[in-house]
């Protein structure tokens, strides 16, 4: 009997030892997503992107170094109480914890900025959030990745410019600014007036309420004000509404110049024939044709483990968009396994030390099909930004034409205002900068 | 002036898009005297489920009735899960319940048919100005807007005979006076809940395949409800033709004031800012003047209570 007890007790060690054998060799994301809601479409493209690399990587590679990726949703629907509830619920889950949070939502990563510093887990925010925390030395834990909102507007300037036949040319020009009446339309306004006295041309802000159902008014003073180019800062509805509001007025579309949040395909195929020819910036290309497509079609989608309901929308500017989130979070991972043990699950704070260590250069690029797929990438302890560049895209009819190179931000306008606002941060939180000579 | 009667113009016919969503509260809250709040996610759900339903490749005129039967089969569902059991309830209730079937729908739209945003084209209704009326007036009117304003007027019309001129249209007004009252009589209470629901999810789905025609199916297609909320206010919660005077006050009034007043403040007071965006509140202090001069609204019943 007693040995049979024994024998109990060492395979019940056993067993928790083999447990945390395998717990150890796994690396928890845990994605507070939204399936649901007003920006469901958004939500289920970039999260469905990320899942299907994260697949595409346990499928492929068996996992970073052997160390297998494994996430959980909980759905937020884009709210901010909710988003800051799944953070809870999920940071210390797997092995080591959550390794990274990916909120989707500017103001859920505004509400978790406190947070996450205090618990060591980093975010990354793509293409949102808050622009000052480019400059690393006041946010160690947040990164607004690949471009700001500030750095894509003063790429949208020089590819006015560039369309213009050079930037003295812009000097008598005159764009309207349509913008989501939020803190998020309003972001770019002092940049594109700081950018108006630089090179001589006017612009005109015209706010759209929220959602943007209805911007009869706002497209008839477009009409009466006759501008060069439109830029549209819009969200959701609003996108689709305006292009078709332009086409009511006789806009061309050709001069409709949209933000990333303004260019997707859930935003001109909503608006039909109205569409064709209008122009977004993207920090991701839409399509398949990259071998890292093809590999998630042929890893993922043949073995009937995709995440997307409708295969359709695989290749899609929001899918590969969250499939720019999986490679980012994966390479990071990759880098602090190189630093603090390759095959071993890593913490939140090693992965912040991944993400500002992390150097994606056209060659990784290549070696990972994905190059022109996304921009390079350098982070820092200065720079939590890493590239500030963006391609500008066309709307065919039916898809979207890449119709640039990258185009760089214009730093020099950029960075000063970033370095100002982040040293506002630091004084209004008490927070000394970080010595960015000392990081390695 | 030209400028102020193309404003003018666009802003009345937005209000009648305004009104066919007031329409559907409108219908429910004559019949039973609740406010419906699911009416915007029944308005997503038609026009989710129409498109669905087209994409499969049946044809338009088939995929309304499919999606109508669809309406039906919620207004039925409805009636036996959330109202029959609230008979004689305090109207607070149905209200609260309503909220609850508001979450209900909009899930069950996404579950169904997926998150995705999709186009809505109606076969030779094209979203843009009439060529001629541009070339001698100056003045642009959409081609759609003048297909909703009819689509409007046909769908009043309709509705204004169904409620006057026949014996259900009767029945439902009983019943909204009093529930009790009318089952003494040997009205159906369940019958007519389910007929008038079954006519809100019809003025929804028109609602539904205007609204996503000009905007595209997807998840705002339920905020266009928080429009009819001061339509319904201004034109009276009870009264059809209301419906459709409150969306053309509302429709104009947030149209001019949108041009009009944020520079007339700038000039005024000396603001540099850029002001504008007012369209979102607007409409809802307009709705709280009336509030204060006429609380049942123009075409609305004056509640009179006898001691």
């Amino acid at each position: 009997m007693k040995m049979k007890k024994s024998a109990l007790i060492g395979f019940a060690v056993a067993a928790a030892l083999g447990a945390s054998v395998v717990q150890a060799a796994d690396q928890y994301i845990g994605l507070p997503s939204y399936r649901v809601g007003p920006y469901a479409a958004g939500g289920t493209g970039i999260y469905g992107g990320m899942i299907d690399y994260f697949q595409l990587i346990n499928e492929r590679d068996g996992g970073i170094n052997g160390v297998k990726l494994t996430w959980d949703e909980c759905e937020t629907e884009y709210n901010n109480a909710r988003g800051v509830e799944c953070y809870e619920r999920q940071k210390k889950n797997g092995p080591t914890g959550n390794t990274v949070v990916h909120p989707l939502s500017t103001g859920i990563t505004y509400s978790l900025i406190d947070k996450v510093a205090v618990d060591k887990i980093p975010i990354i925010s793509i293409g949102y959030g808050r622009t000052d925390a480019t400059d690393g030395r006041y946010f160690p834990y947040v990164f607004p990745l690949i471009t700001n909102y500030w750095s894509q507007s003063t790429a949208k300037i020089k590819f006015i410019g560039m369309k213009e036949g050079g930037m003295d040319k812009l000097k008598g020009k005159k764009i309207v600014n349509i913008y989501h009446d939020s803190a998020y339309g309003k972001e770019t306004i002092p940049v594109l007036d700081a950018q108006a006295k630089k090179y001589g041309f006017t612009v005109k802000h015209i706010p759209v309420a929220h959602p943007g159902n209805e911007q009869q008014s706002q497209w008839l003073q477009v009409r009466q004000e006759k501008p060069d180019w439109v830029i549209l800062r819009g969200w959701g509805v609003m996108s689709a509404v305006a292009i078709k509001a332009a086409a009511k007025v006789g806009f061309p579309r050709e001069k409709m110049v949209g933000v990333w949040w303004s260019g997707a395909e859930e935003d001109t195929i909503p608006a039909g024939s109205a569409a064709k020819g209008y122009i977004a910036a993207g920090f991701n290309v839409a399509g398949t044709n990259y071998p890292v497509m093809k590999d998630i079609q042929k890893y993922v989608y043949a073995k009937g483990k995709g995440n997307m309901d409708d295969k359709s929308r695989v290749g899609s500017i929001y899918h590969n968009r969250g499939v720019v989130h999986g490679i980012i979070t994966v390479e990071a991972i990759r880098k602090a396994q190189e630093k603090f043990g390759k095959g071993k699950s890593i913490t939140g704070e090693q992965m912040r030390w991944g993400i500002e260590n992390l150097n994606i250069d056209n060659a990784m690029l290549k070696k990972l099909g994905a190059e022109g797929f996304m921009p390079e990438l350098k982070i820092s302890c200065m720079d939590h930004e890493g590239s500030g560049k963006v391609k500008f895209q066309q709307w065919d009819g039916k898809q979207w034409k890449v119709i640039t190179d990258w185009i760089d931000a214009d730093k020099s306008i950029v960075r000063p205002m970033i370095e100002e606002s982040a040293a506002k941060y630091g004084k209004e939180k008490n927070i000394a900068p970080r010595d960015c000579s000392k990081e390695s | 002036m030209q400028f102020f009667f193309e404003v003018l113009i666009g802003g009345l016919l937005s209000g009648v898009m305004y009104s066919l969503v007031a329409l559907g509260f409108v219908l429910i809250y004559k019949a039973s005297g609740v406010f419906n709040f699911a009416q915007g996610a029944m308005v997503f759900f038609a026009a989710l489920t129409f498109v669905g339903i087209t994409e499969m490749g049946v044809p338009f005129g088939f995929a309304l009735i499919l999606a109508l039967g669809a309406m039906i089969l919620l207004a039925i569902a409805t009636e036996r899960v959330v109202l029959r059991p609230l008979v004689n309830q305090p109207q607070i209730t149905l209200f609260m319940a309503t909220i609850g079937l508001t979450f209900l729908v909009e899930g069950l739209a996404q579950g169904m048919w997926g998150a995705s945003v999709r186009g809505l084209e109606i076969p030779g209704i094209q979203d843009e100005p009439i060529e001629w009326m541009m070339e001698n007036t100056g003045i642009g009117v959409s081609k759609f807007d003048l297909f909703a304003a009819g689509v409007s007027a046909v769908l009043v019309v309709v509705l204004a005979i169904f409620f006057n001129k026949t014996r259900v249209g009767r029945a439902l007004r009983a019943v909204a006076d009093d529930h009790q009252a009318a089952l003494a009589i040997g009205i159906p209470l369940q019958d007519i809940w389910r007929i008038v629901w079954a006519v809100a999810g019809l003025v929804a789905l028109v609602a539904g395949v205007m609204w996503g025609a000009r905007n595209g199916v997807q998840f705002a297609l339920t905020f266009v409800a928080l429009k009819a909320l001061p339509v319904l206010i201004i034109g009276g919660f009870t009264s059809i033709p209301g419906a459709i005077v409150g969306g053309l006050i509302i429709g104009a009034s947030e149209k001019l004031g949108e041009i009009y007043i944020p520079p007339f403040v700038q000039s005024t007071f000396g603001i540099e800012t850029s002001l504008g965006g007012i369209e979102g509140w607007f409409p809802y202090v307009m709705a709280l003047i009336f509030l204060l001069v006429r609380p049942e609204g123009l075409f609305g019943e004056k509640h009179i209570d006898r001691v």
